[in-house]
């Protein structure tokens, strides 16, 4: 019967919060394409994790003999300019990147997300007004003030993360008021208003689970283009100081003797590349399992 | 329809408003202003007073910002102090040449990106889609100095056919830039494409999917009549917004493009001006992409309404 019915959508089958996470993940990884984007995923963070124990070299480690050569078999990948070994710097180039754009991205999700739901329920002029201000923060490039902020202020996690967190957060607002505009229009929640349930009970018990599907989903595309940012951030020389291993730093610098040693260039473009690709595939088929429309037409 | 263009016009302006706003503020609160950037480590004591009052920072700031957006409307974008020289003057050039290549990578990206994206939707989860999707999703996710130096590898170094390194001056004719702005424009057009098609296959499949086309292929319509009479139509309207704000948001992008070839655009620009922290220079830039990005969106609203049957009757 509608008077008993909460919710409509997988989430609300999900009997605990664990069971909920593997039937997705099996979801996602029952097509070729999405097993493929969680398995760079995984491998990209179990690298980040373990690769301290077991790189092959200090990856400060200078080495005079060894400048830009190719790739032998005390180093596999070759070394670079300053005859450090480049494996070592690829297979530890991507702790930073990940941990930064995974904690702002939460960050982000956590505060546009709210943002957008309480502006989706409240609506009136608060909308009207913070809604202009968001428009217009979307028009300013991003970019140009991450840069200024960090030239100013300086390098360091205290100031990507909340900056990072902040500017990628401003299209969460968007999403998660329009996924709100479009769940507070259902039946059901008409249905859970004529029960008369309290305010906080339709939040919880039927806005949430749905607009958090949404949310995921946004999570994981922003991850991606916030991965895309923060190595575009560090290739300009402003996401981490050196000699931290970092692909896109690692590409700036190699590109400077990309005709003596390309391949000082190509292991970090593969890492970085891999990583980015396998985020994406991730999202498509998180989208695809979780039924969100957008997303649904995608074909890997 | 008036009424809803001048609603329209009058948000796009009030947004530029809120962005001077938010770009002056955010300037104003950063530690440092101009004089200090512009002394560097003799800004104290006696010079310093001299600078700010010759400059007019000792005012308050709301009487500067009125000032300054007031000046940047007829045009006068201010005086760069590290530069010496008016904004405006140095930044014309880079401006035309940043155009120059938004504009070109869009004319070769979008209407390759609408033929891929209607070929793969219309033969949905076919070799063909599967193929054009993927490597769609390739050029999407790659970065952009990624993709970048790889070209640069292959096409100046390896092949050697065109320069990796613009070294033409700004202020140059536009025909020295040719050989050098190739490369470039391949770049930005990829990443252009890969976003746009995905966005009118989905768009292609939506309309495949619906009610009225059922209807038609029941009707037995000829299935090319049908495609151009009543798919195309359909599904590329609602792109045309999202190919403006595709557009406006890559350009913000540019400059990683700009620092990578050395291109001499309002990217590379903004990277040096950061640099020297000349902040007036940071302003103008960031006003001017904004209005840009205002205005590209602006367009595509009007363009829908003007060619939506729908929206043009439309009474608000």
């Amino acid at each position: 019967m509608a008077l008993t019915t909460t919710s409509n959508t997988a989430s609300g089958k999900r009997k605990t919060a664990f069971g909920g996470l593997l039937t997705v993940l099996l979801a996602m990884a029952s097509r070729p394409s999405g097993l493929a984007g969680l398995i760079l995923v995984s491998l990209h963070i179990l690298m980040a994790i373990v690769s301290p124990a077991i790189v092959p070299y200090d990856f400060k480690e200078l080495n005079a003999q060894f400048i830009l050569s190719g790739p032998s078999f005390e180093h596999w990948l070759g070394t670079d300019n300053l005859g450090r070994d480049i494996l070592t710097r690829t297979m530890l180039g991507g702790q930073k990147a990940l941990f930064v754009t995974s904690v702002a991205t939460i960050l982000a999700i956590g505060w546009g997300g709210s943002l957008g739901v309480l502006l989706g329920l409240v609506g009136g002029r608060l909308d009207d007004i913070l809604m202009r201000v968001v428009d217009a923060f979307l028009a300013i490039p991003w970019i140009l003030f991450l840069l200024l902020i960090v030239s100013v202020v300086g390098l360091g996690n205290a100031v990507l993360i909340p900056t990072l967190a902040f500017f990628y957060g401003i299209p969460v607002v968007r999403m998660a008021r329009a996924a709100t505009h479009d769940v507070v229009a259902l039946d059901f929640v008409t249905a859970a208003r004529a029960r008369g349930e309290t305010r906080f009970t339709i939040v919880r018990q039927e806005l949430l689970p749905n607009v958090l599907d949404v949310l995921l989903v946004e999570g994981a595309m922003r991850w991606s283009w916030m991965l895309l940012g923060f190595s575009s951030l560090s290739f300009l020389g402003f996401g981490v100081t050196p000699p931290t291993p970092d692909w896109g730093l690692m590409i700036s610098d190699a590109r400077s003797f990309m005709s003596l040693a390309p391949w000082a260039a190509l292991a970090p473009v593969v890492a970085l590349s891999s990583l980015i690709v396998g985020i994406n595939l991730s999202a498509d088929a998180l989208a695809k399992a979780l039924g969100i429309d957008r997303a649904q037409t995608a074909p890997v | 329809m008036f009424r809803l263009i001048i609603r329209r016009l009058a948000l796009g302006l009030l947004t530029l408003v809120l962005v001077s706003g938010i770009v002056f503020v955010a300037v104003e609160a950063l530690p440092g202003d101009a004089c200090t950037a512009y002394l560097g480590r003799m800004a104290q004591g006696k010079r310093l007073e001299n600078c700010r009052r010759d400059f007019g920072l000792e005012r308050p700031a709301l009487t500067r910002y009125v000032e300054w957006t007031a000046a940047a409307v007829q045009g006068d974008l201010g005086i760069s102090l590290k530069r010496n020289k008016p904004i405006s003057g140095i930044i014309g050039p880079r401006l035309r040449n940043t155009l120059v290549l938004g504009l070109a990578a869009t004319m070769i990206g979008v209407p390759i990106a609408v033929l891929l994206g209607i070929i793969a939707g219309l033969w949905r989860d076919r070799p063909v889609d599967l193929w054009v999707s993927t490597t769609a999703i390739l050029a999407m996710t790659i970065p952009e100095f990624v993709s970048a130096t790889m070209l640069i590898l292959i096409f100046s170094i390896w092949l050697g056919w065109l320069p990796g390194i613009v070294t033409t001056p700004p202020n140059a004719p536009l025909f020295e830039f040719l050989s050098d702005i190739i490369l470039p424009i391949v770049t930005l057009a990829l990443v252009m494409t890969a976003h746009i098609l995905r966005m009118v296959r989905t768009s292609v499949i939506d309309v495949m999917a619906s009610d009225y086309i059922q209807m038609a292929r029941l009707k037995g319509v000829p299935y090319w009549r049908m495609v151009f009479r009543h798919v195309l139509p359909n599904a590329l309207l609602p792109t045309i917004n999202l190919v403006a704000l595709t557009i406006a948001w890559l350009l913000g992008g540019v400059v990683v493009i700009e620092v990578v070839f050395n291109y001499p655009g309002l990217g590379r620009l903004t990277i040096n001006a950061i640099a020297d922290r000349d902040l007036a220079m940071v302003q103008a830039i960031a006003l001017i992409l904004a209005t840009i990005y205002v205005g590209l969106n602006l367009f595509a609203d009007l363009l829908t309404l003007v060619v939506n049957p729908r929206l043009r009757t439309m009474q608000t």
